[in-house]
């Protein structure tokens, strides 16, 4: 990042805490209501420090870092399929816009009692969400592959395993990773709700139990900032790796 | 490859009787060829023109083992082509080179998908940038070139495997009229070092004039071969060839015959 770049993120970073801290000050709002951002900031180190934010942290990462591998494997190989198969996407895509349509808040305590409390139900529901936008943006890359492109390496006798190791996924590539990014932000919406459904650890559980059990509502707040910042760190993880593997074309 | 041993390693393509169909969605299949027969002897360059649509390209794809005629068989030194073949290297009208790989990993994928270990690639793609003059856009992608550089390129990649017969199908068209001439030139100088067998399509009859050994009239579709012109310039040619009273004899002959077949799709 340059410097100047670095500058505004900081300026708007600073005008975002000066604005909440007027609505706090000028609203006169109690802090059980809107906690003022010094401290909000204060809980956040003190959750970090005090090993009460992190564990729940862990298993969410953890949640979202399996339900991301699922979910992107399971939409790369349908989203193949449905660029490739007419057959495919005639009896396949229906399931797939029915569980995409139907909210997943509606879904998760179903999947809930499917699956119990613990890590698969979240590793499903997570997964089921991140799939949709990985395997669109996969059928519309492979889709997008230049005919030509596909003729020139028939005419090297290229393999079919040739043509998409080759041709369709460095083809394919930028269109994935941009449902990539949307995918890890819904990775992270989907672990939350997944814990909402029923769990007993997580940053989902432990918004809940700040605003209800502790009442501890600059913890509750402190936890919202993790979320935010640990969806922010994957979204960046995926720029990074956008940067890398397609880069200058 | 020694001038020697290439010309032991043959080239003689041979088309007969070759129909090719193209099905359409509610109404009958569109002949694009029909009984099309071509002879075209090894180290021979002939050239193929005709009116847009006649099945000049249809016949590369068919030549090329990319499309199955639906009768008809096109043989290579006398077995059967039944699909892309090693000895056989097609230039398309469009570069199509990989975007996202440099010039010279592009000029290296056909030898990638055979198989060479990186070393050997590595020796064969320098060799094959010298021979086309783009060594020293050798990391540049494709899109910082020029169409002329491109080509180039692509021309580099067919070449890779040193294919026998070299069919190109009007590669130099989206070049400008310098670019061209220059590129027909180097293409001539190319085929002198190991004497490929060249079909090329065209629209331009001085280019077909300026590079063939027989000019190939087609008729309009379905495409059927009209008149067979032979060019008796003598080799090596440069482009005061196309000033010749030989040449402009050829010229009237072929256009003639172009003409008559126009008359004949009326």
């Amino acid at each position: 990042m340059t410097r100047t770049a670095a500058l505004s993120v900081a300026a708007s970073f600073a005008i975002f805490l000066l604005v909440w801290k007027a609505i706090v000050v000028i609203g006169g709002y109690p802090p059980f209501i809107l906690p003022p951002p010094e401290s909000v900031a204060a809980r956040f180190v003190q959750g970090w420090t005090d090993g009460v934010i992190a564990p729940h942290a862990w298993s969410t990462l953890v949640e979202i870092a399996l339900g991301l591998t699922v979910g992107t494997l399971v939409g790369l190989v349908v989203g193949y399929g449905l660029a490739r198969s007419a057959a495919v996407e005639r009896v396949v895509s229906p399931y797939i816009v029915a569980a995409q349509a139907t909210p997943i808040l509606a879904l998760a305590p179903l999947l809930a009692l499917w699956f119990g409390p613990g890590l698969t139900s979240k590793v499903v529901i997570c997964g089921l969400i991140v799939f949709f936008p990985i395997a669109v943006s996969t059928m519309v890359g492979i889709r997008s592959v230049d005919a030509g492109l596909l003729e020139m390496a028939r005419s090297f006798r290229a393999t079919r395993r040739q043509v998409l190791t080759t041709l369709e996924i460095p083809a394919a590539l930028p269109s994935i990773l941009g449902g990539m990014r949307v995918g890890v932000t819904l990775a992270v919406v989907g672990a939350i709700v997944g814990e909402w459904a029923g769990a007993d650890r997580g940053l989902g559980v432990l918004v809940n139990l700040a605003r209800g059990s502790l009442f501890d509502i600059p913890l509750m707040f402190a936890t919202l900032v993790t979320i935010a910042l640990l969806g922010i760190a994957l979204y960046l993880v995926v720029v990074v790796l956008e940067r890398r593997l397609v880069g200058v074309r | 490859m020694t001038a020697a041993a290439a010309v032991a390693a043959g080239g003689r393509l041979v088309a007969s009787g070759i129909d090719v169909r193209f099905p359409r969605r509610g109404d009958t299949p569109l002949d694009a060829l029909q009984g099309f027969d071509l002879a075209v002897d090894s180290g021979e360059i002939v050239a193929l023109i005709g009116p847009n649509g006649c099945g000049k390209s249809t016949f590369l794809r068919v030549a090329s083992g990319l499309l199955a005629p639906d009768a008809g068989t096109v043989t290579l030194d006398g077995d059967a082509i039944r699909g892309p073949d090693p000895r056989i290297g097609l230039v398309f009208q469009e570069p199509r080179l990989l975007p996202w790989r440099s010039v010279a990993d592009n000029v290296a994928y056909p030898l990638e998908l055979a198989g060479w270990p990186k070393e050997r690639r590595a020796a064969r793609v320098a060799e094959l940038l010298d021979l086309v003059g783009v060594a020293d856009a050798r990391e540049s992608r494709p899109s910082q070139l020029s169409g002329g550089q491109r080509q180039r390129a692509a021309i580099a990649r067919t070449l890779a495997l040193e294919p026998r017969v070299l069919l190109l199908d009007e590669p130099f068209s989206a070049l400008d009229a310098l670019t061209r001439e220059r590129l027909n030139l180097e293409m001539l100088a190319l085929w002198a070092r190991t004497r490929p067998t060249i079909v090329i399509v065209t629209h331009s009859i001085p280019e077909a004039i300026l590079l063939a050994d027989r000019v190939v009239v087609m008729t309009p579709r379905p495409g059927r071969v009209a008149a067979i012109v032979p060019i008796d310039a003598p080799r090596p040619r440069s482009l005061d060839v196309l000033d010749r009273a030989v040449v402009s004899d050829a010229a009237a002959q072929i256009r003639a015959h172009l003409e008559g077949g126009e008359t004949l799709a009326a």
